[in-house]
């Protein structure tokens, strides 16, 4: 199991945040994924095995959201 | 796809609405027209499709998605001015509310630039620079004038003035020299310090009351909480009258409108937008507000409990008399410095520094001492033996106070003071008063306290009565409870709670946290520095001034009263926009632009809060 925080672009809709949050909940190996409004900041739970750092970050990018960094 | 800004993106496409409205008015309808809007549609409206595509992917409904419903099906059945000016709109609302929400969370970014970014250490011999979380712990820190302090450590040289706003918002410099501690992210206004770093990274005050006022920002409120769950429904339902509504009046427009209007974009955001301003604004003051739903809480409170040692008083005690009876007045001080001398209770403390001042440093030491835990002590000297310690001390071993003895020690403890008695087996030869000094600020703020509607402001001590109800009588205390071991103090508070509601307790978080964690809000004064306070506290008040609590109170309600007048004001604007779109006096891009600026206004009216606190009143 491994933790990843991605900080993305403002977010301004709270709209936007139950949509990150569902797509990374629906996807096979993230355990948890909680997206923070206020910090525009994602963390997520995932199991290296399944999926990479990498790829989520791509999924978030996919959705139209800018990571601006990891850690 | 051409990768541009957000930016970028407004601008060109505001140049293009702008060109095709022009041309809408010149020759009306025509190809050229039709293009221009078209390709404002297609540049503002691209990211919207991306995202609303990568959505669906996901069976996720957000308003993206519904704006693009709307937007094709304007550009259907031939409103492509509609379509237009709803994505153009659309777009600028969202790069105007990225904008203002960064300004609410401008106090938190503020906070973050004070993070020192490089270190100078000195390694063999020679100084070098590198990043704070490179210094090792033990190493040592040179700063000079003008610089940050990037580590926790205590001084081994030099002397300076250190702003230490960073970590207690007091931006009154103080002054620090060898042994005494510092904190990373403070600034050196002059002087020059060697200092051995003891906690660095993320280890360090400053890095965690970052993290922790980060975390706050994202901990809900209720009240956001409820419109999240209120949102959840509001939007299918509104989607669910657009289909209706079309079904029944075959009104394409009428629905397509009430696509664009059912985000409560401004309602979601009303709370966290204040909450966020709230907590920057404290912690840019001194206060950590952990979290949305302490910040509701916070102004509600019915009754403040202080703790006294620490708290309501410095927690440094001082000598403020010494009486003597058959000795000279210095005699029985010098005396009670050497009983004292291998002893390390603050009482101790008080009398060795007392006779500092008084006499200068005495040196001679007790020939053999025995401590009799809470009583005092034993000490032989020049060949005789002295007692020192409290009443009990001298009635254990038989010594009696004279009448005179008895109303002068009354006396002293009516006022508030504690006393330590000295003497032998004859009889009692002296007595030295200790009092704590109390806080300038604590009687001020019991009377602000009560002005701000606190029903009872009490008093929870381990100390005896007497000195409990001086200090009450002096500060105008409501009630006080002395005598009172650790788990007393949670019976209490429960008992209060039981009688007047919600109650706060205020402590140093050194021997209160069980105190803390059970009172329905834990406030933790002097944070800078005690650990077990920052952790358990709801709210840690980072100076040791205690006027920041009524400060804070104040910027809770402000947060509150700004949530309340966001939430109204977005209830209001959705239901008048849902009736205009019924009575249909509202079309596809003026519905747009009302949401849009209705979510700028909530968001312009949370910043305010920002600014609580400037000119010292109500926002």
């Amino acid at each position: 199991m491994a933790n990843k925080t991605y900080q993305l672009e403002t977010v301004t809709c709270p709209s936007c945040v139950a949509k990150i949050e569902g797509m990374l909940k629906k996807t096979a190996g993230i355990s948890e994924a909680e997206v923070m409004f206020n910090t525009s900041r994602v963390k997520v739970n995932f199991d290296e095995n399944v999926i990479s750092a990498e790829e989520i970050r791509n999924k978030i990018e996919g959705l139209g959201f800018k990571v601006l960094g990891e850690k | 796809m051409v990768r541009l800004t957000k930016g970028k993106r407004v601008f060109i496409s505001g140049v293009l609405i702008a060109a095709s409205y022009l041309l809408k008015r010149l020759i009306g309808y025509e190809t050229p027209t039709v293009i221009l809007m078209i390709a404002t549609t297609i540049i503002a409206g691209t990211p919207i499709f991306v995202k609303a595509i990568g959505a669906i992917r996901y069976r996720i409904v957000g308003i993206d998605a519904l704006v693009t419903i709307a937007v094709t099906g304007a550009v259907l059945i031939g409103e492509y001015w509609e379509a237009a000016a709803v994505t153009f709109l659309f777009l600028l609302g969202d790069y105007l509310e990225a904008r203002t929400i960064e300004k609410t969370r401008s106090s938190i970014k503020a906070l973050i630039d004070l993070a020192p970014d490089r270190a100078r250490v000195r390694r063999d011999g020679v100084e070098v620079e590198i990043t704070p979380a490179e210094v090792r712990p033990g190493e040592v820190v040179v700063v000079k004038p003008g610089e940050k302090i990037a580590v926790d450590g205590t001084v081994l040289e030099g002397s300076a003035y250190v702003n230490q706003a960073a970590i207690t918002g007091e931006s009154f410099p103080v002054s620090r020299r060898a042994g005494e501690p510092v904190f990373s992210g403070t600034i050196i206004e002059s002087g020059y310090l060697l200092i051995k770093a003891e906690r660095v990274g993320d280890d360090t005050t400053f890095a965690r009351i970052l993290a922790m006022v980060e975390e706050a920002q994202d901990k809900k409120a209720k009240t956001q909480k409820f419109l999240e769950q209120f949102s959840r429904y509001y939007t299918p339902g509104i989607i669910f009258l657009a289909i209706i509504m079309y079904l029944i009046t075959g009104d394409l427009s009428l629905a397509l409108t009430l696509l664009v209007i059912a985000c409560p974009g401004a309602l979601v955001i009303s709370t966290p937008v204040s909450i966020v301003a709230g907590i920057g604004n404290g912690a840019k003051h001194g206060v950590l507000v952990k979290g949305g739903e302490i910040m509701e809480k916070l102004g509600t409170i019915k009754v403040v409990a202080f703790d006294k040692t620490g708290t309501l008083t410095v927690g440094q005690p001082k000598v403020t008399g010494v009486k003597a009876y058959g000795l000279e007045e210095k005699e029985v001080l010098k005396l009670a410095a050497i009983g004292e001398a291998y002893s390390e209770h603050p009482l101790g403390k008080a009398i060795i520094n007392h006779a500092w001042v008084e006499l200068g440093p005495v040196q001679e030491t007790p020939e053999e001492t025995e401590i009799i835990t809470g009583q005092g002590l034993r000490f032989c000297w020049a060949g005789e033996i002295y007692y020192l310690g409290n009443r009990k001390l001298f009635s254990r071993n038989g010594v009696n106070l004279t009448p005179q003895e008895e109303d002068d020690l009354r006396a002293e403890e009516e006022q508030g003071r504690t006393t330590v008695l000295l003497g032998t087996a004859a009889g009692i030869c002296g007595i030295i008063s200790i009092a704590d000094v109390l806080r300038a600020e604590a009687g001020k703020l019991v009377t602000d306290l009560k002005a701000q509607g606190v029903k009872k402001v009490v008093m929870l001590t381990g100390d005896n009565r007497r000195t409990a109800a001086a200090i009450a009588a002096e500060i105008g205390l409501d009630e006080y409870y002395s005598e009172l071991l650790p788990e007393d103090k949670v019976n209490i508070l429960a008992d209060l709670r039981k009688r007047y509601g919600r109650t706060a307790m205020v402590g140093d978080g050194v021997n209160d946290a069980p105190a803390l964690a059970s009172a329905d809000l834990g406030i933790a004064v002097g944070g800078a520095g005690t650990d077990v306070a920052i952790e358990t506290a709801d709210v840690v008040l980072m100076s040791a001034a205690l006027r920041q609590l009524s400060y804070a109170i104040g910027l809770s309600r402000a947060t509150v009263r700004n949530m309340k007048q966001n939430i109204s004001f977005a209830l209001l604007v959705a239901a008048l926009l849902l009736a205009g779109v019924l009575v249909k006096t509202v079309n596809l891009s003026f519905g747009m632009m009302v949401h849009e600026a209705s979510v700028l206004l909530v968001t312009a009216n949370a910043a305010r809060l920002l600014g609580y606190g400037r000119n010292k009143d109500r926002v």
